[in-house]
């Protein structure tokens, strides 16, 4: 019985850090959709182009030049070039690999600026064009801006993955087992994934707490409820959906800077997360934002205990096509999905 | 009343027959007018490098057609030449293949089966191309060794790993230099034994598809003669990103053995996760728990970071090597691209130099007499010692090197360190072996 608990736990908590990361890319889609009325095909991309922040801020900050070493040699046989970080020279070594150790959590702040511009310059330069077209053209534009962001990344980043690792106090795992009194090494888990668990959690209350406690947020909630009666008490409702659709794009990028150090960031990071992500918002409900964070919690716990091997013994093949499972129940039972309100795409 | 034979059955027969022999594909019917398909006729040879140059494998990609390039160059008599000084054949002239200037064509395997077949046929249909080679995936291999074949041009495989590509898919048209899953296995077991102790317990990720299956079969098999234990093997999807779910149930389990029969982003994700859950911290039975990659690429290692430092693998050749054909490749190809070869980079020039020097040797493009050259061909000096491109299944046997993660990297190419070179004839098997069964190389096909 110990080694059944000590199992479900562990793909409890397995299931806690991908859930966060469906919940926050669904969060961004379901603001998208409910605000703006766009089913955005290039989410994930925002996803992807929030990790590469985090790449490309380590890079930034591990610039360095050059001096040749004429005691080793290269793999020619030529004197070998030594590269020292311009932040280790100008903050001493021990201060700037310790900037350079940081540079994920340092992209944070790094990537919101980012993300807020990319989201801008999406909805005013292509999506704001698609808000009268049909939800199929918005899907084929969304997910043709979606490709050609990839393989931008793809052209200047390659096609491999890029290890871009925690900060060292954050390596390692936390043995979960001897708190809860099983075996040591048992229930063991990385520090990061719990960092990434608690982020997601923040990020999640806040966008909660900013539409329901300002005058901003609450404009837009009328908005996103009937935005004609809104538009006519003159309220500028467009301009708020941009810097909602900033706000969504930020949420993915966040999303994906924090997840860098979990999996070696690639261009293809967006794509994987895309097709379940809207899995998570169709079964939490169109237009639901506590319905996409269930969701994304649920299904990701779910995917995490179909992939146990008693439960694969029995059903092969199951963690491959749970999540589509599940979500064929429960639209046939709750066709508007779990959270979904009445009206929204039934029109 | 007509007296005439024809019924509409046989008017539609025979429509049936002369439409059908119209559709027919031109590869199939170019043979009436050469003596083989795309008998290159003017004063230039056309050869097809299809290389993932879109998806996830297009670095490797890119680094096999810098390969070709060099390649091309050294054949044409441009360039310091390469491995030609060192290749064992003196075959070879500098003046292109049997006189005629070698040129290329491309194409994208896009690391998709269909994609890559189409792209293959392209160069041959459209741009005459009398050889293909290429690729990085074993699926991809063994679709376009069977478009080669039908099409009647011999096809030098680039980068594939899985026992079937010269096992139960091997075809007359077709050539491996890449070594392959069982000779991962026989060369790292030993090592492993040696290193680990002989009474481990093995758990096995694999990644599900044809090179994962051969891979693990492999990696079993040996290491089980040596009297390890197998614990479990669980199949991942070829689309996994984070394998957490699948190692946190390594931890309720007796084993002190991680093998991770992945590759590319599969490999750098499953290990960057079973280091992030503190296996390699792991103390089972009193023993450190070991992970290991039996297939390690330079190129895809570099996205595992420092979590490939001690990793033992196997690979088919590294430019750390200092051998002179080793040595003659890397100042070529470093001199020119500024940094090393990779190995999917030596095993396509090898393959490309190997195609011409039999085709000079056989003195004819034709595929059967290229393919006749080519086998039992006994040749040195292109980096892996003694090799022989063995005809029962047109699979080259050399030396196999055991790797580790280097500890402690120089530079950002200098991420493995070779243990072992393991001597060609210990991971040398019978053409009819169990896991190479069930296939024949058929007949050779010129067009």
């Amino acid at each position: 019985m110990v080694g059944t608990m000590d199992a479900i736990l562990l793909q409890i908590l397995n299931g806690l850090d991908k859930g966060s990361a469906y919940a926050l890319i669904a969060l961004g889609l379901t603001l998208i959709f409910g605000t703006l009325g766009v089913v955005n095909f290039a989410h994930g991309a925002l996803f992807m182009i929030g990790a590469f922040c985090a790449v490309t801020l380590q890079r930034l900050l591990s610039l360095s030049f050059e001096t040749v070493d004429p005691t080793k040699t290269d793999f020619l046989g030529n004197p070998a070039k030594i590269k020292t970080p311009y932040i280790e020279s100008w903050l001493g070594p021990e201060t700037g690999a310790a900037i350079i150790d940081w540079s994920v959590p340092l992209a944070i702040l790094f990537s919101i600026p980012i993300m807020l511009f990319v989201g801008y310059v999406m909805e005013r330069g292509l999506i704001k064009h698609f808000y009268k077209r049909p939800h199929a053209d918005q899907i084929l534009v969304t997910f043709g801006l979606a490709i050609v962001l990839q393989e931008l990344v793809k052209h200047y980043y390659g096609a491999n993955p890029i290890p871009t690792g925690a900060p060292d106090a954050f390596k390692g795992s936390f043995d979960f087992g001897v708190v809860l009194g099983f075996d040591p090494n048992l229930i063991i888990y990385p520090y990061w994934r719990m960092v990434y668990f608690a982020f997601a959690a923040v990020i999640i209350g806040a966008v909660f707490a900013f539409l329901q406690f300002t005058t901003f947020g609450m404009v837009v909630r009328a908005g996103m409820a009937d935005r004609e009666t809104v538009g006519l008490l003159g309220i500028n409702i467009d301009k708020r959906f941009t810097i909602m659709f900033g706000i969504a794009a930020a949420v993915a990028g966040l999303a994906g800077v924090m997840y860098a150090p979990i999996n070696s960031p690639n261009y293809h990071m967006g794509m994987d997360f895309l097709v379940l992500s809207f899995v998570v918002v169709v079964v939490g409900g169109m237009g639901s934002l506590p319905g996409a964070v269930l969701a994304g919690f649920m299904l990701g716990i779910l995917e995490s205990f179909a992939s146990m091997n008693w439960i694969k013994d029995i059903l092969p093949g199951i963690d491959q096509i749970i999540i589509y499972l599940v979500a064929i129940i429960i639209l046939l039972a709750r066709p508007r999905g779990l959270m979904g309100r009445k009206g929204v795409m039934e029109d | 009343m007509s007296n005439s034979n024809l019924t509409r059955r046989g008017v539609l027969k025979s429509g049936a027959v002369a439409g059908a022999g119209v559709a027919l594909p031109t590869i199939f019917t170019a043979s009436s007018a050469a003596a083989y398909t795309n008998e290159p006729t003017g004063g230039t040879v056309t050869l097809g490098f299809n290389v993932p140059q879109s998806g996830p494998y297009a670095d490797e990609g890119a680094d096999e057609l810098r390969a070709y390039q060099l390649a091309v160059e050294h054949l044409n008599g441009e360039g310091d030449a390469g491995m030609m000084n060192t290749f064992s054949s003196k075959a070879l002239k500098g003046n292109g293949i049997l006189g005629k200037k070698v040129e290329f064509v491309t194409g994208d395997t896009q690391t998709k089966s269909d994609a890559a077949r189409a792209s293959a046929k392209s160069m041959i249909e459209k741009d005459g191309a009398v050889m293909i080679t290429g690729g990085s995936s074993s699926g991809v291999a063994v679709a376009v060794q069977g478009l080669c074949q039908e099409a009647g041009v011999i096809f030098m495989a680039g980068l594939t790993h899985s026992n079937d590509t010269t096992g139960k898919d091997k075809k007359a048209n077709g050539f491996r230099h890449f070594f392959n899953a069982y000779m991962s296995g026989a060369a790292l077991a030993p090592v492993l034994a040696a290193r680990y102790g002989a009474d481990r317990k093995a758990y096995h990720l694999t990644a599900d598809y044809t090179w994962g299956w051969t891979q693990e079969e492999s990696i079993v098999a040996a290491t089980e003669a040596l009297g390890w234990e197998t614990v479990n093997t669980v199949k991942t999807p070829l689309a996994a990103t984070d394998f957490s779910s699948y190692i946190t149930p390594i931890l309720q389990t007796d084993a002190d053995v991680l093998v991770l029969n992945h590759y590319g982003g599969n490999m750098v994700n499953s290990l960057t996760n079973a280091v992030q859950f503190g296996l390699r911290e792991k103390q089972v039975n009193g023993r450190n728990f070991e992970i290991v990659v039996p297939l390690f690429s330079r190129l895809m290692a570099r996205g595992a970071g420092e979590n490939i430092k001690g990793i033992l693998g196997s690979t088919n050749w590294h430019w750390s090597l200092t051998d002179a054909g080793s040595a003659a490749f890397v100042k070529s190809f470093g001199t020119k691209y500024g940094f090393p070869p990779s190995q999917a980079a030596h095993t396509t020039y090898c393959q490309t130099l190997l195609y011409a020097d039999a085709c000079e040797r056989a003195g004819t493009f034709n595929p059967c007499g290229v393919a006749e050259a080519l086998e039992g061909f006994e040749f040195d000096g292109l980096g892996n010692g003694k090799t022989l491109y063995r005809a029962d299944d047109h699979q080259c046997f050399k030396d196999v090197l055991v790797v580790k993660g280097k500890d402690n990297p120089t530079s950002e190419f200098d991420l493995l360190e070779v243990v072992e070179i393991t001597p060609v004839d210990q991971v040398t098997y019978d053409p009819n072996h169990p896991m190479f069964a069930g296939g024949a190389l058929g007949e050779c096909n010129a067009g």
